[in-house]
Protein backbone atom coordinates (compact mmCIF):
# COMPACT_ATOMS: atom_id res chain seq x y z
CA UNK A 1 0.00 0.00 0.00
CA UNK A 2 1.24 3.44 -0.93
CA UNK A 3 -0.08 6.44 1.00
CA UNK A 4 0.87 9.88 -0.14
CA UNK A 5 0.13 13.44 0.89
CA UNK A 6 2.07 15.77 -1.36
CA UNK A 7 2.13 19.57 -1.55
CA UNK A 8 4.52 21.49 -3.72
CA UNK A 9 4.49 25.05 -5.04
CA UNK A 10 6.41 26.55 -7.89
CA UNK A 11 6.39 30.33 -7.71
CA UNK A 12 5.47 32.15 -10.91
CA UNK A 13 8.57 33.09 -12.88
CA UNK A 14 9.31 35.21 -15.95
CA UNK A 15 8.32 32.36 -18.26
CA UNK A 16 6.00 30.28 -16.12
CA UNK A 17 2.67 31.01 -14.54
CA UNK A 18 3.55 29.11 -11.39
CA UNK A 19 2.04 25.83 -10.32
CA UNK A 20 0.94 24.21 -7.14
CA UNK A 21 0.33 20.55 -6.50
CA UNK A 22 -1.71 19.38 -3.56
CA UNK A 23 -2.84 15.77 -3.56
CA UNK A 24 -3.62 13.02 -1.13
CA UNK A 25 -4.25 9.44 -2.16
CA UNK A 26 -3.88 5.81 -1.28
CA UNK A 27 -2.82 3.23 -3.83
CA UNK A 28 -3.38 -0.38 -2.85
CA UNK A 29 -1.97 -3.29 -4.85
CA UNK A 30 -3.24 -3.03 -8.42
CA UNK A 31 -3.21 -0.29 -11.01
CA UNK A 32 -3.97 3.27 -9.93
CA UNK A 33 -4.25 5.49 -13.00
CA UNK A 34 -3.25 9.15 -12.68
CA UNK A 35 -5.42 10.59 -15.39
CA UNK A 36 -5.55 14.18 -16.54
CA UNK A 37 -4.32 16.72 -19.05
CA UNK A 38 -0.64 17.59 -19.50
CA UNK A 39 0.70 19.85 -16.79
CA UNK A 40 -1.81 18.77 -14.15
CA UNK A 41 0.84 17.34 -11.81
CA UNK A 42 0.72 13.64 -12.63
CA UNK A 43 4.40 13.19 -13.39
CA UNK A 44 5.35 15.47 -10.50
CA UNK A 45 3.43 13.10 -8.22
CA UNK A 46 5.37 10.16 -9.65
CA UNK A 47 8.66 12.02 -9.23
CA UNK A 48 7.81 12.82 -5.62
CA UNK A 49 7.15 9.15 -4.90
CA UNK A 50 10.37 8.12 -6.66
CA UNK A 51 12.37 10.78 -4.81
CA UNK A 52 13.37 12.91 -7.80
CA UNK A 53 11.41 15.84 -6.47
CA UNK A 54 11.07 16.84 -2.83
CA UNK A 55 7.59 18.08 -1.88
CA UNK A 56 7.37 21.24 0.21
CA UNK A 57 5.30 19.37 2.72
CA UNK A 58 3.57 16.06 3.12
CA UNK A 59 4.27 12.43 3.81
CA UNK A 60 4.80 9.41 1.59
CA UNK A 61 4.51 5.96 3.08
CA UNK A 62 5.20 2.74 1.23
CA UNK A 63 4.16 -0.37 3.15
CA UNK A 64 4.63 1.61 6.37
CA UNK A 65 8.15 2.58 5.33
CA UNK A 66 8.55 6.38 5.39
CA UNK A 67 9.92 7.58 2.05
CA UNK A 68 9.25 11.24 2.76
CA UNK A 69 8.06 13.17 5.75
CA UNK A 70 8.45 16.93 5.84
CA UNK A 71 7.65 17.03 9.56
CA UNK A 72 10.35 14.53 10.51
CA UNK A 73 12.74 15.83 7.83
CA UNK A 74 12.91 12.45 6.07
CA UNK A 75 13.68 12.42 2.35
CA UNK A 76 15.08 9.08 1.24
CA UNK A 77 17.25 9.27 -1.88
CA UNK A 78 15.79 7.54 -4.96
CA UNK A 79 18.18 4.61 -4.66
CA UNK A 80 16.80 3.63 -1.25
CA UNK A 81 13.11 3.82 -2.17
CA UNK A 82 12.60 0.52 -3.96
CA UNK A 83 10.55 2.14 -6.69
CA UNK A 84 10.54 0.69 -10.18
CA UNK A 85 10.27 3.63 -12.58
CA UNK A 86 9.42 3.19 -16.26
CA UNK A 87 10.05 6.41 -18.15
CA UNK A 88 8.10 7.84 -21.06
CA UNK A 89 10.91 7.08 -23.50
CA UNK A 90 12.29 3.79 -22.14
CA UNK A 91 15.52 5.39 -20.70
CA UNK A 92 17.51 2.24 -21.36
CA UNK A 93 21.25 2.87 -21.04
CA UNK A 94 22.27 3.28 -24.70
CA UNK A 95 25.84 2.04 -24.20
CA UNK A 96 24.79 -1.26 -22.62
CA UNK A 97 23.18 -4.36 -24.06
CA UNK A 98 19.76 -5.40 -22.81
CA UNK A 99 21.39 -7.96 -20.55
CA UNK A 100 23.83 -5.38 -19.17
CA UNK A 101 20.92 -3.02 -18.56
CA UNK A 102 19.20 -5.69 -16.49
CA UNK A 103 22.44 -6.64 -14.76
CA UNK A 104 22.97 -3.01 -13.74
CA UNK A 105 19.62 -3.11 -11.97
CA UNK A 106 20.41 -6.48 -10.37
CA UNK A 107 23.67 -5.43 -8.76
CA UNK A 108 22.20 -5.38 -5.27
CA UNK A 109 20.94 -8.96 -5.49
CA UNK A 110 23.11 -11.82 -4.22
CA UNK A 111 25.36 -13.13 -7.02
CA UNK A 112 23.58 -16.48 -7.45
CA UNK A 113 20.15 -14.94 -7.53
CA UNK A 114 21.26 -12.24 -9.94
CA UNK A 115 21.70 -14.53 -12.94
CA UNK A 116 18.56 -16.47 -12.20
CA UNK A 117 16.53 -13.29 -11.88
CA UNK A 118 17.89 -11.76 -15.11
CA UNK A 119 17.18 -14.98 -17.02
CA UNK A 120 13.70 -15.16 -15.53
CA UNK A 121 12.78 -11.63 -16.56
CA UNK A 122 14.38 -11.89 -20.02
CA UNK A 123 12.20 -14.92 -20.47
CA UNK A 124 8.99 -13.52 -19.07
CA UNK A 125 9.17 -10.39 -21.19
CA UNK A 126 10.14 -12.36 -24.30
CA UNK A 127 13.41 -10.52 -24.78
CA UNK A 128 15.79 -13.45 -24.17
CA UNK A 129 16.74 -13.46 -27.88
CA UNK A 130 17.51 -9.77 -27.73
CA UNK A 131 19.68 -9.89 -24.61
CA UNK A 132 22.87 -9.21 -26.56
CA UNK A 133 21.49 -6.26 -28.49
CA UNK A 134 21.92 -2.58 -27.80
CA UNK A 135 18.81 -0.39 -27.29
CA UNK A 136 19.23 1.29 -30.68
CA UNK A 137 18.87 -2.14 -32.28
CA UNK A 138 15.43 -2.70 -30.70
CA UNK A 139 11.95 -1.68 -31.83
CA UNK A 140 9.83 0.65 -29.69
CA UNK A 141 7.85 -2.21 -28.16
CA UNK A 142 10.95 -4.26 -27.42
CA UNK A 143 12.57 -1.27 -25.75
CA UNK A 144 9.55 -0.71 -23.55
CA UNK A 145 9.47 -4.42 -22.58
CA UNK A 146 13.17 -4.32 -21.71
CA UNK A 147 12.62 -1.15 -19.71
CA UNK A 148 9.77 -2.71 -17.71
CA UNK A 149 11.81 -5.87 -17.15
CA UNK A 150 14.70 -3.74 -15.87
CA UNK A 151 12.45 -1.85 -13.46
CA UNK A 152 11.18 -5.13 -11.97
CA UNK A 153 14.57 -6.84 -11.52
CA UNK A 154 15.17 -5.60 -7.99
CA UNK A 155 11.63 -6.54 -6.87
CA UNK A 156 10.36 -3.00 -6.29
CA UNK A 157 7.65 -2.26 -3.74
CA UNK A 158 5.86 0.05 -6.17
CA UNK A 159 5.94 0.35 -9.95
CA UNK A 160 5.71 3.83 -11.48
CA UNK A 161 4.78 4.01 -15.17
CA UNK A 162 5.03 7.43 -16.81
CA UNK A 163 2.95 7.29 -20.00
CA UNK A 164 4.63 4.08 -21.08
CA UNK A 165 2.54 3.87 -24.27
CA UNK A 166 3.87 7.13 -25.70
CA UNK A 167 5.01 6.60 -29.25
CA UNK A 168 3.69 3.05 -29.53
CA UNK A 169 1.24 2.11 -32.28
CA UNK A 170 -2.11 0.41 -31.56
CA UNK A 171 -0.76 -3.15 -31.75
CA UNK A 172 2.19 -2.43 -29.46
CA UNK A 173 -0.07 -0.51 -27.10
CA UNK A 174 -2.35 -3.52 -26.80
CA UNK A 175 0.71 -5.68 -26.10
CA UNK A 176 1.91 -3.23 -23.45
CA UNK A 177 -1.54 -3.30 -21.85
CA UNK A 178 -1.48 -7.06 -21.62
CA UNK A 179 1.97 -6.89 -20.02
CA UNK A 180 0.73 -4.39 -17.44
CA UNK A 181 -2.29 -6.59 -16.70
CA UNK A 182 0.04 -9.56 -16.35
CA UNK A 183 2.21 -7.66 -13.86
CA UNK A 184 -0.94 -6.62 -12.00
CA UNK A 185 -1.95 -10.26 -11.62
CA UNK A 186 1.54 -11.53 -10.84
CA UNK A 187 2.85 -8.97 -8.37
CA UNK A 188 0.75 -7.70 -5.53
CA UNK A 189 2.29 -4.22 -5.58
CA UNK A 190 0.79 -0.78 -6.24
CA UNK A 191 1.28 0.32 -9.83
CA UNK A 192 0.90 4.04 -10.54
CA UNK A 193 0.17 4.65 -14.20
CA UNK A 194 0.32 8.16 -15.60
CA UNK A 195 -1.85 8.48 -18.66
CA UNK A 196 -4.00 10.90 -20.56
CA UNK A 197 -5.73 8.20 -22.52
CA UNK A 198 -9.18 7.36 -21.08
CA UNK A 199 -9.20 3.97 -22.81
CA UNK A 200 -6.00 3.07 -20.97
CA UNK A 201 -7.63 4.00 -17.66
CA UNK A 202 -10.62 1.82 -18.30
CA UNK A 203 -8.61 -1.09 -19.66
CA UNK A 204 -6.01 -1.27 -16.91
CA UNK A 205 -6.94 0.61 -13.77
CA UNK A 206 -8.52 -0.60 -10.56
CA UNK A 207 -8.67 2.98 -9.40
CA UNK A 208 -8.55 6.25 -11.32
CA UNK A 209 -7.41 9.57 -9.88
CA UNK A 210 -8.62 12.39 -12.12
CA UNK A 211 -6.05 15.20 -12.02
CA UNK A 212 -6.69 18.80 -12.91
CA UNK A 213 -4.45 21.81 -12.21
CA UNK A 214 -2.49 20.14 -9.44
CA UNK A 215 -5.40 18.61 -7.55
CA UNK A 216 -7.31 15.35 -7.62
CA UNK A 217 -10.72 16.28 -8.90
CA UNK A 218 -12.37 12.92 -8.53
CA UNK A 219 -11.46 9.36 -7.76
CA UNK A 220 -13.01 5.96 -8.05
CA UNK A 221 -13.09 2.80 -10.09
CA UNK A 222 -13.27 3.34 -13.86
CA UNK A 223 -16.89 2.19 -13.85
CA UNK A 224 -17.78 4.55 -11.02
CA UNK A 225 -16.32 7.41 -12.99
CA UNK A 226 -18.32 6.43 -16.04
CA UNK A 227 -21.48 6.20 -13.98
CA UNK A 228 -20.82 9.37 -12.09
CA UNK A 229 -18.03 11.70 -13.15
CA UNK A 230 -18.86 13.90 -10.14
CA UNK A 231 -18.10 17.28 -11.66
CA UNK A 232 -18.40 19.08 -14.97
CA UNK A 233 -14.63 19.33 -15.22
CA UNK A 234 -14.11 15.62 -14.57
CA UNK A 235 -16.79 14.81 -17.14
CA UNK A 236 -15.01 17.04 -19.67
CA UNK A 237 -11.64 15.47 -18.83
CA UNK A 238 -12.95 11.96 -19.15
CA UNK A 239 -14.20 12.98 -22.57
CA UNK A 240 -17.15 11.65 -24.46
CA UNK A 241 -19.77 13.07 -22.15
CA UNK A 242 -22.66 15.14 -23.45
CA UNK A 243 -23.04 17.93 -20.93
CA UNK A 244 -26.39 19.75 -20.51
CA UNK A 245 -27.68 22.71 -18.58
CA UNK A 246 -31.25 22.07 -17.38
CA UNK A 247 -33.84 23.87 -15.27
CA UNK A 248 -35.67 22.06 -12.50
CA UNK A 249 -39.43 22.23 -13.13
CA UNK A 250 -40.70 19.81 -10.51
CA UNK A 251 -39.34 17.28 -8.06
CA UNK A 252 -40.85 13.98 -7.00
CA UNK A 253 -38.65 12.61 -4.22
CA UNK A 254 -41.15 9.78 -3.57
CA UNK A 255 -40.70 8.30 -7.02
CA UNK A 256 -37.10 9.52 -7.21
CA UNK A 257 -37.75 11.46 -10.39
CA UNK A 258 -38.03 15.05 -11.52
CA UNK A 259 -39.23 17.11 -14.46
CA UNK A 260 -36.62 19.27 -16.12
CA UNK A 261 -36.38 21.60 -19.09
CA UNK A 262 -33.46 20.47 -21.24
CA UNK A 263 -32.72 21.83 -24.74
CA UNK A 264 -36.07 23.68 -24.60
CA UNK A 265 -37.98 20.45 -24.09
CA UNK A 266 -39.65 19.29 -20.91
CA UNK A 267 -38.53 15.77 -20.09
CA UNK A 268 -38.38 13.42 -17.14
CA UNK A 269 -35.17 13.78 -15.18
CA UNK A 270 -33.38 11.69 -12.58
CA UNK A 271 -33.57 12.11 -8.83
CA UNK A 272 -31.78 15.41 -8.19
CA UNK A 273 -29.92 15.86 -4.94
CA UNK A 274 -30.04 19.14 -3.07
CA UNK A 275 -32.20 20.93 -5.64
CA UNK A 276 -35.22 23.18 -5.44
CA UNK A 277 -37.68 24.30 -8.08
CA UNK A 278 -36.13 26.76 -10.46
CA UNK A 279 -32.53 25.70 -9.78
CA UNK A 280 -30.29 25.05 -12.73
CA UNK A 281 -28.45 21.78 -12.84
CA UNK A 282 -25.69 20.47 -15.04
CA UNK A 283 -26.26 16.93 -16.21
CA UNK A 284 -24.21 14.63 -18.36
CA UNK A 285 -24.89 11.52 -20.41
CA UNK A 286 -22.66 9.21 -22.41
CA UNK A 287 -23.04 9.00 -26.19
CA UNK A 288 -23.65 5.26 -26.17
CA UNK A 289 -26.58 5.64 -23.76
CA UNK A 290 -28.64 7.96 -25.94
CA UNK A 291 -30.90 6.52 -28.58
CA UNK A 292 -31.88 7.78 -31.97
CA UNK A 293 -35.60 7.60 -32.82
CA UNK A 294 -37.53 8.57 -35.89
CA UNK A 295 -40.70 9.71 -34.08
CA UNK A 296 -41.32 12.07 -31.18
CA UNK A 297 -42.11 10.51 -27.83
CA UNK A 298 -41.32 10.52 -24.10
CA UNK A 299 -37.98 12.04 -23.20
CA UNK A 300 -37.17 12.70 -26.82
CA UNK A 301 -35.82 15.97 -28.20
CA UNK A 302 -35.91 17.05 -31.81
CA UNK A 303 -32.47 17.05 -33.45
CA UNK A 304 -30.89 17.91 -36.77
CA UNK A 305 -27.97 15.85 -37.95
CA UNK A 306 -24.67 17.72 -38.28
CA UNK A 307 -22.30 14.95 -39.25
CA UNK A 308 -21.60 11.25 -38.90
CA UNK A 309 -18.10 9.94 -38.20
CA UNK A 310 -16.93 6.39 -38.52
CA UNK A 311 -15.39 4.84 -35.44
CA UNK A 312 -13.81 1.48 -34.84
CA UNK A 313 -16.78 0.21 -32.84
CA UNK A 314 -19.58 1.80 -34.87
CA UNK A 315 -20.63 5.26 -35.91
CA UNK A 316 -20.89 8.52 -34.02
CA UNK A 317 -23.75 10.78 -35.05
CA UNK A 318 -23.40 14.42 -34.03
CA UNK A 319 -26.71 16.27 -33.80
CA UNK A 320 -25.16 19.43 -32.37
CA UNK A 321 -26.15 20.97 -28.99
CA UNK A 322 -24.30 18.20 -27.11
CA UNK A 323 -26.41 15.52 -28.73
CA UNK A 324 -23.70 13.11 -29.74
CA UNK A 325 -24.85 9.53 -30.08
CA UNK A 326 -22.80 6.38 -30.61
CA UNK A 327 -24.63 3.58 -32.35
CA UNK A 328 -23.89 0.42 -34.29
CA UNK A 329 -23.34 0.53 -38.04
CA UNK A 330 -26.37 -1.70 -38.62
CA UNK A 331 -28.51 0.46 -36.37
CA UNK A 332 -27.50 3.61 -38.21
CA UNK A 333 -28.14 1.98 -41.60
CA UNK A 334 -31.80 1.60 -40.60
CA UNK A 335 -32.07 5.18 -39.33
CA UNK A 336 -30.07 7.27 -41.69
CA UNK A 337 -32.77 7.77 -44.32
CA UNK A 338 -35.47 8.83 -41.85
CA UNK A 339 -37.15 12.19 -42.60
CA UNK A 340 -36.38 13.50 -39.10
CA UNK A 341 -34.65 12.44 -35.90
CA UNK A 342 -35.46 12.62 -32.21
CA UNK A 343 -32.91 11.77 -29.56
CA UNK A 344 -34.18 9.83 -26.58
CA UNK A 345 -32.43 10.73 -23.33
CA UNK A 346 -33.56 8.16 -20.74
CA UNK A 347 -33.83 9.77 -17.31
CA UNK A 348 -31.53 7.15 -15.76
CA UNK A 349 -28.66 8.08 -18.07
CA UNK A 350 -28.54 11.68 -16.86
CA UNK A 351 -26.05 12.25 -14.02
CA UNK A 352 -26.07 15.37 -11.99
CA UNK A 353 -22.60 16.96 -11.99
CA UNK A 354 -23.33 20.47 -10.74
CA UNK A 355 -26.13 22.64 -9.33
CA UNK A 356 -26.51 26.41 -9.43
CA UNK A 357 -28.93 27.56 -6.81
CA UNK A 358 -31.76 29.81 -7.87
CA UNK A 359 -31.16 31.60 -4.56
CA UNK A 360 -27.71 32.49 -5.78
CA UNK A 361 -29.27 34.49 -8.57
CA UNK A 362 -31.84 36.07 -6.30
CA UNK A 363 -29.44 37.43 -3.68
CA UNK B 1 74.28 23.24 -35.94
CA UNK B 2 72.23 20.67 -34.10
CA UNK B 3 68.68 21.13 -32.87
CA UNK B 4 68.19 20.54 -29.17
CA UNK B 5 65.18 18.28 -28.77
CA UNK B 6 65.05 18.45 -24.98
CA UNK B 7 62.49 21.30 -24.81
CA UNK B 8 60.11 19.32 -27.00
CA UNK B 9 60.31 16.17 -24.87
CA UNK B 10 59.93 18.26 -21.73
CA UNK B 11 56.89 19.99 -23.19
CA UNK B 12 55.27 16.67 -24.11
CA UNK B 13 55.98 15.32 -20.65
CA UNK B 14 54.70 18.41 -18.87
CA UNK B 15 51.59 18.61 -21.10
CA UNK B 16 50.91 14.86 -20.61
CA UNK B 17 51.05 15.07 -16.82
CA UNK B 18 49.12 18.38 -16.79
CA UNK B 19 46.41 16.83 -18.97
CA UNK B 20 46.04 13.86 -16.64
CA UNK B 21 45.77 16.14 -13.61
CA UNK B 22 43.34 18.55 -15.28
CA UNK B 23 41.26 15.58 -16.48
CA UNK B 24 40.91 14.19 -12.97
CA UNK B 25 40.48 17.52 -11.20
CA UNK B 26 38.46 19.10 -14.01
CA UNK B 27 36.02 16.19 -14.20
CA UNK B 28 35.46 16.33 -10.48
CA UNK B 29 34.81 20.07 -10.49
CA UNK B 30 32.65 19.74 -13.63
CA UNK B 31 30.60 17.03 -11.94
CA UNK B 32 30.18 19.17 -8.83
CA UNK B 33 29.04 22.16 -10.90
CA UNK B 34 26.70 20.04 -13.02
CA UNK B 35 25.10 18.01 -10.23
CA UNK B 36 25.35 19.68 -6.89
CA UNK B 37 23.85 22.76 -5.30
CA UNK B 38 26.17 24.08 -2.60
CA UNK B 39 27.12 27.43 -1.12
CA UNK B 40 29.90 29.00 -3.14
CA UNK B 41 28.95 27.18 -6.31
CA UNK B 42 28.84 30.38 -8.34
CA UNK B 43 32.17 31.46 -6.87
CA UNK B 44 33.74 28.12 -7.83
CA UNK B 45 32.22 28.42 -11.30
CA UNK B 46 33.77 31.86 -11.74
CA UNK B 47 37.10 30.88 -10.19
CA UNK B 48 37.34 27.88 -12.52
CA UNK B 49 37.03 30.17 -15.53
CA UNK B 50 39.44 32.82 -14.21
CA UNK B 51 42.66 31.31 -15.64
CA UNK B 52 41.08 31.58 -19.08
CA UNK B 53 40.53 35.31 -18.70
CA UNK B 54 43.58 36.44 -16.70
CA UNK B 55 46.79 37.41 -18.51
CA UNK B 56 49.26 34.47 -18.17
CA UNK B 57 51.79 36.61 -16.35
CA UNK B 58 49.20 37.60 -13.76
CA UNK B 59 48.35 33.93 -13.33
CA UNK B 60 52.07 33.20 -13.01
CA UNK B 61 52.47 35.86 -10.39
CA UNK B 62 49.65 34.43 -8.29
CA UNK B 63 51.20 31.00 -8.63
CA UNK B 64 54.53 32.34 -7.40
CA UNK B 65 52.75 33.79 -4.41
CA UNK B 66 50.98 30.50 -3.68
CA UNK B 67 53.76 27.97 -4.32
CA UNK B 68 56.87 30.16 -3.97
CA UNK B 69 59.57 29.34 -1.44
CA UNK B 70 58.17 31.76 1.12
CA UNK B 71 54.57 30.49 0.87
CA UNK B 72 53.40 27.78 3.26
CA UNK B 73 52.74 25.37 0.37
CA UNK B 74 56.23 25.95 -0.97
CA UNK B 75 57.77 25.53 2.49
CA UNK B 76 55.76 22.37 3.18
CA UNK B 77 56.87 20.95 -0.16
CA UNK B 78 60.46 21.79 0.58
CA UNK B 79 60.23 20.23 4.04
CA UNK B 80 58.86 16.99 2.61
CA UNK B 81 60.92 16.62 -0.57
CA UNK B 82 64.03 18.57 0.38
CA UNK B 83 63.97 20.75 -2.71
CA UNK B 84 61.92 23.80 -3.73
CA UNK B 85 58.89 23.47 -5.99
CA UNK B 86 59.36 26.62 -8.07
CA UNK B 87 61.76 26.56 -11.00
CA UNK B 88 61.37 22.81 -11.53
CA UNK B 89 59.44 20.92 -14.21
CA UNK B 90 56.79 20.22 -11.55
CA UNK B 91 56.08 23.94 -11.33
CA UNK B 92 55.72 23.91 -15.13
CA UNK B 93 53.15 21.12 -14.72
CA UNK B 94 51.19 23.21 -12.22
CA UNK B 95 51.23 26.25 -14.51
CA UNK B 96 50.15 24.16 -17.52
CA UNK B 97 47.40 22.47 -15.53
CA UNK B 98 46.02 25.82 -14.49
CA UNK B 99 46.24 27.00 -18.08
CA UNK B 100 44.33 23.96 -19.38
CA UNK B 101 41.79 23.27 -16.67
CA UNK B 102 39.13 25.93 -17.48
CA UNK B 103 38.62 24.39 -20.91
CA UNK B 104 38.43 20.93 -19.38
CA UNK B 105 35.85 22.03 -16.80
CA UNK B 106 33.71 23.92 -19.28
CA UNK B 107 33.59 21.14 -21.87
CA UNK B 108 33.16 18.28 -19.38
CA UNK B 109 30.43 20.14 -17.57
CA UNK B 110 28.53 20.65 -20.84
CA UNK B 111 29.11 16.99 -21.68
CA UNK B 112 27.89 15.77 -18.28
CA UNK B 113 24.87 18.06 -18.42
CA UNK B 114 23.93 16.73 -21.84
CA UNK B 115 23.60 13.15 -20.54
CA UNK B 116 19.93 12.14 -20.72
CA UNK B 117 18.36 13.02 -17.37
CA UNK B 118 16.00 10.04 -17.67
CA UNK B 119 19.00 7.67 -17.87
CA UNK B 120 20.53 9.19 -14.74
CA UNK B 121 17.21 9.04 -12.91
CA UNK B 122 16.69 5.46 -14.03
CA UNK B 123 20.10 4.53 -12.63
CA UNK B 124 19.33 6.23 -9.33
CA UNK B 125 15.96 4.55 -8.94
CA UNK B 126 17.61 1.22 -9.78
CA UNK B 127 19.68 1.63 -6.63
CA UNK B 128 22.90 3.11 -8.04
CA UNK B 129 25.06 5.31 -5.82
CA UNK B 130 26.29 8.62 -7.24
CA UNK B 131 29.74 7.05 -7.62
CA UNK B 132 28.41 4.10 -9.63
CA UNK B 133 26.14 6.39 -11.64
CA UNK B 134 29.15 8.51 -12.62
CA UNK B 135 31.44 5.65 -13.64
CA UNK B 136 28.86 3.39 -15.25
CA UNK B 137 26.41 5.84 -16.86
CA UNK B 138 27.40 9.51 -16.98
CA UNK B 139 31.07 9.10 -17.90
CA UNK B 140 30.57 6.41 -20.59
CA UNK B 141 27.76 8.45 -22.16
CA UNK B 142 29.81 11.66 -22.13
CA UNK B 143 33.14 10.03 -22.92
CA UNK B 144 33.60 11.42 -26.43
CA UNK B 145 33.20 15.12 -25.67
CA UNK B 146 35.25 14.63 -22.49
CA UNK B 147 38.02 12.91 -24.47
CA UNK B 148 37.86 15.76 -27.00
CA UNK B 149 38.21 18.26 -24.16
CA UNK B 150 41.20 16.33 -22.76
CA UNK B 151 42.88 16.38 -26.16
CA UNK B 152 42.37 20.14 -26.45
CA UNK B 153 43.60 20.58 -22.89
CA UNK B 154 46.77 18.76 -23.96
CA UNK B 155 47.20 21.20 -26.84
CA UNK B 156 46.73 24.15 -24.52
CA UNK B 157 49.20 22.78 -21.97
CA UNK B 158 51.71 22.29 -24.75
CA UNK B 159 51.49 25.95 -25.67
CA UNK B 160 51.64 27.62 -22.25
CA UNK B 161 54.29 30.31 -22.11
CA UNK B 162 53.73 33.13 -19.67
CA UNK B 163 52.70 31.30 -16.52
CA UNK B 164 55.32 28.58 -17.06
CA UNK B 165 58.05 31.17 -17.53
CA UNK B 166 57.05 32.90 -14.30
CA UNK B 167 57.04 29.82 -12.02
CA UNK B 168 59.40 27.40 -13.76
CA UNK B 169 61.79 29.89 -15.32
CA UNK B 170 63.87 29.34 -18.41
CA UNK B 171 66.59 26.95 -17.31
CA UNK B 172 67.96 25.05 -20.34
CA UNK B 173 67.74 21.26 -19.92
CA UNK B 174 65.70 21.65 -16.77
CA UNK B 175 62.62 23.80 -17.21
CA UNK B 176 62.89 25.18 -20.72
CA UNK B 177 59.76 23.99 -22.55
CA UNK B 178 59.32 24.17 -26.32
CA UNK B 179 57.29 27.38 -26.25
CA UNK B 180 60.00 29.08 -24.19
CA UNK B 181 62.80 27.56 -26.27
CA UNK B 182 61.24 29.01 -29.44
CA UNK B 183 61.23 32.47 -27.84
CA UNK B 184 64.85 32.03 -26.76
CA UNK B 185 65.89 30.78 -30.19
CA UNK B 186 64.30 33.74 -31.92
CA UNK B 187 65.88 36.13 -29.43
CA UNK B 188 69.34 34.65 -29.94
CA UNK B 189 68.99 34.41 -33.72
CA UNK B 190 68.95 30.57 -33.80
CA UNK B 191 66.44 30.43 -36.65
CA UNK B 192 66.97 26.74 -37.36
CA UNK B 193 65.91 25.66 -33.86
CA UNK B 194 63.05 28.14 -33.90
CA UNK B 195 61.76 26.91 -37.25
CA UNK B 196 62.07 23.20 -36.44
CA UNK B 197 60.31 23.59 -33.11
CA UNK B 198 57.60 25.78 -34.63
CA UNK B 199 56.94 23.24 -37.39
CA UNK B 200 56.89 20.27 -35.02
CA UNK B 201 54.62 22.03 -32.51
CA UNK B 202 52.30 23.17 -35.33
CA UNK B 203 52.01 19.67 -36.76
CA UNK B 204 51.44 18.20 -33.30
CA UNK B 205 48.78 20.77 -32.43
CA UNK B 206 47.04 20.39 -35.79
CA UNK B 207 46.92 16.63 -35.29
CA UNK B 208 45.55 17.06 -31.80
CA UNK B 209 42.83 19.46 -32.98
CA UNK B 210 41.91 17.04 -35.76
CA UNK B 211 41.52 14.23 -33.24
CA UNK B 212 39.43 16.47 -30.98
CA UNK B 213 37.14 17.42 -33.84
CA UNK B 214 36.68 13.79 -34.81
CA UNK B 215 35.81 12.85 -31.25
CA UNK B 216 33.26 15.60 -31.01
CA UNK B 217 31.70 14.93 -34.37
CA UNK B 218 31.11 11.24 -33.94
CA UNK B 219 27.81 10.80 -32.19
CA UNK B 220 27.56 8.44 -29.26
CA UNK B 221 25.99 5.50 -31.02
CA UNK B 222 25.91 3.13 -28.15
Amino acid sequence: MLRATIAKRFAPGPDSAGFSLSVEFEAPAGVTALYGPSGSGKTLTLDSVAGFSAPDSGRILLNDRILFDSGANVHLPPRDRQCGYVFQHDALFPHMTVRANLAFAASRLPRLERHRRIAELLDRFRIADLAGRYPHELSGGQKQRASIARSLIAKPDVLLLDEPATGLDAVLRAELHSIILEIRELLAIPILLVTHNPEECFALANQVLVYSAGAILHRGSPLDLLRNPGSVEAARLLGDFNIYEAEVLSLDPGRQTSRIRLLDTEIEGPHLRGCFLGDRVTLCARPEELQIATKPGGNRVRADLLRVTERTQGVRADFGSELIVDTSRAGWADLKDAPGWWIEIPAATLRQVATSKLSAYRT
Amino acid sequence: MRVDWFPLWLSLEVAGVATLISLALGLWIAWLLANREFPGRDALDAAAMLPLALPPTVLGYYLLVVIGRSSWIGQAWEAVTGSPLVFTWKAAVIASTLHAIPLMIKSSRAALESVDLACERAARSLGASEWRLFWRISLPLARRPIAAAAVLAFARSLGDFGATLMVAGDIPHRTQTAAIAIFDAVESGDTLTARVLVIVISILTAAVVLVANRLERRRVAR
